[in-house]
């Protein structure tokens, strides 16, 4: 069976970390991949400019879901410039697997929306 | 059906060396055919003798291997007339592909014909690469963009065509056979109705031409696009059949060397029919290619190649049906193409297209290509197996086991 469906993801995939919404997120963005389809929200919570909560929803492939669940819990505690540091290895670390051209857009989609996110708190 | 027609994938598949190939440590199953298909060792052999023996630039050439090369990509041409009861063969283009040739039309003929307020009409399950180029054309002349809308069933629903094609229409382009539902469309009876109405018609025949006998000629159609790497033969080179006193009065497309019969400081005058729409060097060994794919199809018998689709097609729904979970999209069995696009609850396609992958069995997943059709069916991103004549109700089998492989690891969901 396929490198990509080890333990670790399937069991995040089947048990999804910290799904749900944060009504009083500080930080709330979506994000469609327009790839696949896949759709990705991620709420933050910051407390003295740390997350001090992180949820996702989601709807999508094993990878993408696998992937935004254990983006919640690793961005858990960092600062806001911390964040902005997380790049696509970090996720390939995180997912201990390294996502070839075709699922690479999957697995990096949460990253994504934090991306966007920040960007878009920049502006304001 | 007599037993004349059945064809014998076995037979065929020795000629193929990727389906040799392992994959995962299996034998590879290749149900992605509606993507591209798998090239034969009289096309690969063409096209390396071709550039061993045979190669130069084509036409204005004196010497030997220029007039050599010059004659292939010309019979290249002559065949590909033949192999759609083209009529004239002055009325085959080559392109790059089926997207150019439609980029051709609407680009050359498009902005001479179309004005502000006439309408184009497409379909509801057009390829992007038919939709695509009339949504620029419409939104730069001002021109109105309707669709035909598709049944429930998946076939057009010709009442809505009628509808349409009422009021200042001057275009319906259509796609052949859906590459996502399979559907075949009564073109023959779109066109009559289309001209009736006054209106031109493209027919884009990216998923019949390698899969059925076409005869443009009797479709009646204006123009006709296609594709080489989808029907055995090389990439790079597709084709567009058109009428050839519509094309005299078109403008070039590209223009440069190949294309022009004169060129003075102010201004050029074109070549004839069909040089005049294949500027530069075009592609010459893909020509050569194509031909000897033509060769080996009619080898192989489009008939036959036909009725084998459409045995595998109907074997799939069969035992798709049988599986709990799997949805199939588009027309019952009988009548479709060997296109099968289908759903698996609670699997993503793009996970079970991977785990497919790992048993070496491939087919595409996503939108095909085919956004307007997804969005107007509500439809997720699908799984598409998409069979050709080399393969066999083992592989479909392959499919099926695999299916049921991926919906047990991925039962792990609350």
């Amino acid at each position: 069976m396929s490198d990509l469906y080890r333990e670790n993801i399937l069991d995040h995939y089947g048990n999804p970390r910290n799904e749900g919404v944060l009504e009083d997120a500080d930080i709330s963005h979506e994000r469609q991949n327009p790839v696949c389809g896949d759709v990705v929200r991620l709420d933050i919570k910051l407390e003295d400019g740390k997350v001090e909560e992180a949820r996702f929803r989601g709807q999508g492939c094993v990878i993408s879901m696998a992937s935004a669940s254990m983006f919640t819990e690793k961005i858990k505690g960092k600062t806001i410039s911390e964040l902005r540091e997380i790049d696509e290895q970090d996720i390939f670390d995180m997912l201990g697997v390294e996502l070839g051209p075709s699922r690479f857009h999957c697995g990096v989609l949460p990253l994504r929306v934090l991306e966007e996110a920040l960007a878009e708190s920049e502006e304001v | 059906m007599s037993t004349k027609t059945r064809l014998d994938p076995a037979i065929y598949r020795v000629d193929f060396p990727i389906l040799n190939r392992k994959v995962g440590g299996k034998t590879l199953a290749y149900l992605d055919n509606a993507a591209s298909t798998q090239k034969p060792e009289m096309v690969i052999e063409a096209l390396s003798d071709f550039y061993r023996n045979r190669y130069a630039n084509i036409h204005r050439g004196v010497h030997t291997l220029s007039e050599e090369a010059t004659v292939a990509y010309e019979a290249a041409r002559d065949k590909v007339a033949a192999f759609i009861q083209a009529p004239d063969r002055q009325g085959v283009v080559f392109t790059r592909n089926t997207t150019e040739a439609i980029n051709l039309v609407a680009h050359s003929w498009g902005r001479t014909w179309i004005k502000a307020g006439d309408r184009i009409v497409v379909t509801m399950m057009e390829h992007h690469s038919n939709l695509v180029p009339w949504q620029q054309l419409a939104e730069e002349a001002g021109a109105e963009l309707a669709y035909v809308s598709v049944t429930d069933e998946g076939h057009l629903d010709l009442a809505s065509l009628d509808k349409h094609l009422e009021g200042p229409v001057k275009l319906v382009a259509l796609t052949h056979i859906s590459n996502v539902l399979g559907t075949v469309n009564p073109v023959e009876e779109i066109v009559a109705r289309a001209h009736a109405a006054g209106a031109r018609v493209l027919i884009d025949g990216a998923q019949s031409v390698p899969h059925l006998p076409v005869d443009v000629e009797a479709i009646n159609c204006d123009f006709f696009a296609f594709s080489s790497h989808k029907m055995c033969g090389p990439t790079g080179i597709g084709v567009l059949y058109g009428r050839p006193e519509l094309l005299e009065k078109m403008p070039p497309f590209l223009t440069g060397g190949g294309m022009i019969e004169r060129v003075e400081r102010e201004k050029s005058k074109w070549a004839d029919l069909p040089a005049k729409f294949e500027a530069g060097t075009p592609a010459i060994a893909e020509a050569v290619g194509l031909a000897a794919a033509i060769d080996y199809l009619k080898s192989v018998g489009m008939e036959a190649i036909w009725t084998h689709e459409q045995d595998l097609a109907a074997y799939a729904w069969e035992r798709l049906s049988d599986t709990p979970g799997a949805r199939i999209i588009g027309p019952p069995a009988k009548g479709r193409s060997g296109i099968v696009s289908f759903t698996v609850e609670e699997v993503h396609p793009h996970d079970l297209a991977q785990i497919l992958d790992s048993e070496g069995v491939a087919i595409r997943a996503g939108y095909h290509c085919a956004h307007p059709l997804h969005q107007c069916f509500g439809l997720p991103p699908t799984a598409r197996a998409s069979f050709y004549f080399y393969n066999t109700r083992q592989e479909v089998d392959r499919l099926v086991t695999g299916i049921r492989q991926a919906q047990k690891l991925l039962a792990v969901r609350r």
